[in-house]
């Protein structure tokens, strides 16, 4: 089991990159800056159950917290309206 | 399908078909069984064509990805599953 890196709190910026396969990282949040709200639990990584490996060591997942309006650029809502998206560790850098 | 435009969401329900129950029974006891996992099943999903990925239905594509599934874990063969659609359709 990986060590969890990060705590609620902390800034976190997505990785930015493109790779091939089965990955839970939405598109749409690459490569933005949010804020671990929690750490929701440590599982085996999906990206390797994918291809029929067993996933370990199993990898933290967090819920970060990005503004609405710093991922779309013609957001039209609140400006402290917030999206959350459960993002595993070995996306996440220290922004 | 990859954040292009899709158009509205159709949000009306329907009553499942007899054989989307069944695709859905085979899923879970594969999974039961190890033969499949749903991240393999949505990788399989997400690897096919764009015209075929419009132009099915979900459980069409939850069978297709779980002849895929058992294909690379060696339950079947590619030649097996051809054989036996091959015969379905002959039975009309």
């Amino acid at each position: 089991m990986s060590e969890a890196r990060f705590k609620p709190g902390e800034r976190v910026k997505v990785l930015k990159a493109y790779p091939l396969g089965h990955v839970r990282t939405p598109f749409y949040i690459r490569g933005h800056t949010g804020t671990v709200e929690r750490l929701c639990g440590v599982f085996p990584n999906p990206e390797e159950l994918a291809q029929m490996r067993d996933g370990l060591p199993a990898q933290p997942l967090y819920r970060v917290r990005f503004f609405q309006k710093s991922i779309w650029p013609d957001y039209r809502g609140g400006a402290k309206d917030v999206l959350e998206v459960e993002i595993f560790q070995h996306w996440l850098e220290p922004a | 399908m990859g954040g292009l435009p899709a158009g509205p969401v159709d949000r009306s329900q329907h009553e499942y078909a007899e054989w989307e129950r069944r695709v859905d029974a085979m899923c879970m006891l594969a999974g039961n069984k190890k033969l499949c996992s749903v991240d393999q099943r949505r990788r399989n999903i997400e690897a096919l064509p764009p015209e075929v990925y419009d132009n099915t239905a979900y459980y069409e594509k939850w069978v297709v990805s779980l002849g895929e599934s058992l294909i690379q874990r060696g339950v079947i063969t590619t030649e097996e599953l051809a054989r036996k659609m091959a015969e379905v359709n002959e039975r009309g």
